[in-house]
């Protein structure tokens, strides 16, 4: 086994637990005694609570306990968010973990009810009369900070939660000289994350010692125990959280949560362990939400369609409070990626966060940057328009030239290495692109409507050195760490603070190892998601697992190399520096024959018999490792459709998708990320959207409400790449997890308006349902 | 009140009582501990619950307990062979990196295995509309459908 274990494309070790149905997920837990809650959720956007009477519930059969925020009084702090963007003056509305007084949600949990089955405990939920005194409810993101709104928090101001900033360069100046403006107000509509398994939560509670052990539906376990421990007064040494198998999260399961917390206080307050599972109807209403802004953006070019600046406002929901990492997405993930690939000269743009009486809004799969991707790929579309020129063009016009060590841009950021004309160009080269506007327009003629999307994005992942996580007000740190320990056999354990979910890397962990060390992957367990039996980590989300806990891991595993170098010169009595190292076997240098390999090294450091002086026993290390900066992965997308003009309907008939991510561990992990990530663009694009009427009740508010992509309705997606080196990271890897899906939602909405270039239609916001996109081609024909 | 019900999971026959309104998913999972088969939603679209129910694939969760009785029912845990090796659809999925988070996999697969009943040699077309009824989040589906054909000629009875 040896260094070709980067890059290979091996079987996940996480899968035969999985296809055989003997993994564990939170929900699949039984413990003994153990009793199961349900939550009683606000059918209100928006109401005072008069009176609660639980007399009923509490006598009805199989029932425990009910409780209340009365209850919880003194016992649960509110449920914290620990993003505290600093310049934005930012307003943190109190989210108590059972609503105290007011309900600002449909779904915001009033009461508890904890019962001997899951039934019995749904039946009690019917028994708790509730006296409400329904309010106004604030809803429409363009109302929600004006004058005549209605105020959701009493102490914040037109309902706004921060004011926030990003400038670069003389954008007035930009926009008084343009030759060319293009301007569009787009929806970044409501989505919803959808996990395939709902949150879950099992606490128990040991009273004599004081100990709690949480099981979890969590995507950063160790975050997940410090704020638990804020929010409970279990102190960290006495509180232990498992993620266990983890049924995907796309940013749902970052946050901590109201309902885990209370499930946490049933398992207290009873001495017995306590488990609660939402429904998807509880998962749609209270598990977070993703997206929903409103942009104003406009876009300054030269008539040879140079941008020389972007100038935007948007006002971001974020929900009747404020999530745990909330106020960073649509500001620090958002704007501070506003020139994206191009070499922008200015920009501004002012973000308004915005409470309303909806769902909590958190990260959702490319959390900010989709966002930010969209806007600017929606308007270099419309300035090719307005010039006459191709979209490729322009986008060429202006990339941001080759650079492999680092390239500043306007906002303040430093990108790390790139070559975003030469993917452009590969992209093109597959697709025949040339070829595909000859199709387009032959298909004109003949009345068939094809349109062809182009997205060129760079995504800002690996997130990121912790001095900057600090001044940005991310209240944690941004490092991961790994231990790699050997056992006398020569096989080994990793441990590691990071947490996947479903990305696979058990697999990908135990391929660095390998490839490092020398040592078959299958001789190498990853163990993660136990804050008791895990080094501490920030946890798995914005593409930073293998970016940032691989660097740690790689960086252990040279150790360890290091360590086994100084052994085996012992052993083979030379001197260290005349040690060489290939495929697991230290050899003094032209004898490779008479070396010693790793696992004759991991046998003598653990019965340590004959060791160098000052050496300890064992083989075993560990790294912090803190990135010097943040990764920019990139690349260029291409969808191909076609629009039935008599029904609206949208077909994607080709998608081609090539990502930049640097060297890959294992291609066909990253060909799933990207499979799943586009998917979930094209999902934004198509078919999804959280939908609230005016009073604040959610109609999308089931899977048959809400489309999630299907598996008839999508093409086979064609995968390219280049590789180019992050040149700060140990492995030059970059991250891939959210790639697909801050690509594809542009790349699909620009090739579905190319389609109906014919008819002169307006923009149509997303998703582009039939319906709309039928009514854009009459009202189009109208013009 | 509770009624008796006689049902067979994966070869096991399972005598117990149970309210009438008990969902089969419900049952499989709670009252035997059978946790491969998954709840994911609460409309019958989302067919992690899937399970092969007298042989042919069914959403547990659309079907009482009660409806069930007197009939043979495979989960996840029966599909590979008493030797412990997998089956070809199993494999498959293996191969061809078919799963990520894995909780939508043990419907997915027996949804699989319903396609390949009824039909033994499907088009790329024809798996993608035989899987319609179960969803997954993380793959797009293509690796799915890869599996799925890839599993096309080795499938057992």
């Amino acid at each position: 086994m040896s260094t070709a274990m980067f890059g290979s494309g091996i079987r996940r070790r996480e899968d035969p637990r999985l296809i055989t149905g003997a993994a564990s997920y939170t929900d699949d837990l039984v413990l003994p005694g153990m009793l199961y809650a349900a939550m009683l959720r606000s059918p209100h956007a928006h109401a005072r609570i008069n009176a609660i009477d639980v007399s009923r519930a509490k006598s009805a059969r199989g029932v425990a306990a009910v409780y209340t925020s009365a209850d919880t009084e003194g016992a649960l702090q509110p449920t914290p968010c620990a993003w505290l963007l600093p310049d934005s003056d930012l307003k943190i509305a109190e989210y108590p973990c059972l609503a105290k007084g007011t309900v600002r949600y449909v779904g915001e949990i009033v009461a508890v009810v904890v019962a001997e089955s899951r039934y019995q405990a749904y039946d009690a939920l019917e028994l708790i009369d509730v006296d409400y005194d329904p309010l106004p409810a604030v809803i429409n993101l363009e109302h929600a900070g004006g004058p005549d709104a209605p105020r959701i928090h009493a102490e914040i101001e037109g309902n706004q939660a921060f004011h926030w900033t990003v400038t670069g360069g003389d954008v007035d100046a930009a926009f008084a000289g343009a030759d060319a403006i293009v301007k569009e107000r787009i929806l970044q509509q409501r989505l919803i994350p959808t996990a395939m398994e709902t949150r879950s939560a099992v606490a128990h509670y040991i009273k004599a010692s004081g100990e709690l052990t949480l099981w979890n539906t969590t995507q950063n376990p160790h975050i997940v125990r410090f704020l638990c421990s804020l929010v409970t007064g279990v102190p960290e040494d006495r509180l232990r959280v498992i993620a266990p198998e983890v049924g995907g999260g796309f940013g749902s399961k970052i946050a901590v949560y109201p309902a885990d917390f209370v499930t946490v206080f049933c398992a207290m307050k009873l001495g017995t362990p306590v488990k609660w599972t939402e429904t998807r109807s509880e998962n749609y209403q209270a598990t977070t939400h993703g997206r929903n802004h409103v942009q104003d953006v406009e876009m300054a070019a030269t008539k040879d369609g140079k941008i020389t600046g972007i100038r935007a406002t948007v006002r971001a929901g974020m929900g009747a409070y404020l999530s745990t990492a909330a106020p960073g997405i649509p500001t620090i993930l958002h704007g501070l990626m506003l020139s994206g690939v191009y070499d922008i000269p200015a920009i501004r743009e002012d973000v308004y966060g915005l409470y309303t009486n909806e769902t909590p809004v958190e990260a959702y799969r490319g959390a900010g940057r989709p966002e930010a991707t969209f806007m600017l790929e929606r308007l270099v579309d419309m300035l090719a328009d307005k010039l006459g020129m191709d979209p490729a063009e322009v986008r060429r016009n202006n990339f941001i030239p080759k650079f492999d060590d680092g390239h500043d841009v306007v906002t303040g950021l430093t990108y790390d290495s790139g070559d975003y004309e030469q993917a452009l160009d590969k992209l093109l080269r597959h697709a025949d692109y040339a070829g595909l506007r000859a199709e387009q327009e032959e298909a004109r003629q003949q009345g068939r409507y094809l349109g062809i999307g182009l997205s060129t994005y760079v995504e800002i992942c690996g997130l990121g050195p912790s001095q900057v996580a600090g001044a940005i007000g991310f209240q944690g740190g941004l490092w991961e760490s790994a231990i790699i320990r050997f056992h006398p056999s020569g096989k080994a354990h990793v441990f590691i603070g990071s947490s996947p979910h479903g990305q696979g890397e058990e697999t990908t962990f135990a391929q660095i190892v390998a490839a490092e060390l020398g040592v078959s992957p299958d001789d190498v367990k990853v163990v993660h998601g136990d804050t008791d039996n895990t080094p501490m980590g920030w946890g798995t989300y914005g593409s930073r697992t293998t970016a940032v806990g691989g660097a740690a891991l790689a960086l252990t595993a040279r150790k360890i190399r290091e360590k086994c170098k100084v052994i085996a010169a012992h052993l083979i009595e030379a001197a260290v520096e005349d040690m060489e190292y290939e495929d697991g076997n230290f050899f003094v240098k032209g004898s490779p024959d008479n070396g010693k390999t790793i696992q004759d090294i991991a046998l003598m450091a653990n019965v340590s018999w004959n060791m160098p002086e000052g050496i300890e026993s064992g083989l075993e290390a560990s790294t912090f490792y803190d990135p010097p900066n943040f990764v920019f992965p990139y690349g260029a997308h291409l969808a191909l459709v076609e629009v039935d003009a008599e029904t609206g309907q949208v077909e994607i008939k080709r998608y081609i998708a090539l990502d930049d991510c640097g060297p890959q561990i294992n291609p066909m992990i990253v060909e799933g990320q990207i499979h799943g990530g586009v998917v979930q663009g094209i999902g934004q694009a198509l078919w999804e959207e959280a939908v609230y009427d005016e009073d604040g009740q959610l109609l999308s508010g089931s899977m048959l409400d809400y489309a999630i992509p299907r598996a008839d309705k999508l093409p086979d997606i064609e995968v390219l790449s280049t590789v180019t080196p992050s040149p700060h990271h140990p492995l030059g890897v970059k991250g891939i997890g959210e790639a697909g899906t801050i690509a594809s939602t542009a790349a699909v909405y620009n090739a579905v308006m190319d389609a109906l270039k014919p008819f002169n239609a307006r923009a149509v916001n997303m998703p582009f349902t039939p319906e709309r996109v039928w009514r854009a081609i009459q009202e189009g024909k109208g013009n | 009140m509770t009624v008796p019900v006689s049902i067979a999971i994966n070869g096991r026959r399972y005598e117990r009582e149970v309210e009438p309104r008990l969902l089969l998913v419900h049952f499989i999972r709670d009252v035997l501990g059978l946790t491969g088969t998954k709840v994911g939603c609460d409309t019958s679209q989302c067919g992690s619950c899937t399970v092969l129910l007298d042989g042919a694939a069914a959403k547990s969760c659309t079907c009482l307990a009660v409806q069930a009785d007197g009939s043979a029912i495979m989960t996840i845990e029966g599909l590979a062979g008493d030797d412990g090796g997998l089956h070809p659809l199993q494999e498959s999925f293996w191969n061809k990196h078919g799963l990520q988070c894995g909780f939508c996999t043990p419907g997915m697969i027996l949804a699989a295995h319903e396609i390949l009943r009824t039909n033994p040699d499907p088009t790329d077309e024809e798996i993608r509309h035989g899987l319609e009824g179960n969803f997954c989040r993380c793959t797009g589906y293509q690796n799915i459908v890869r599996a799925v054909r890839a599993a096309v000629g080795e499938e057992k009875s």
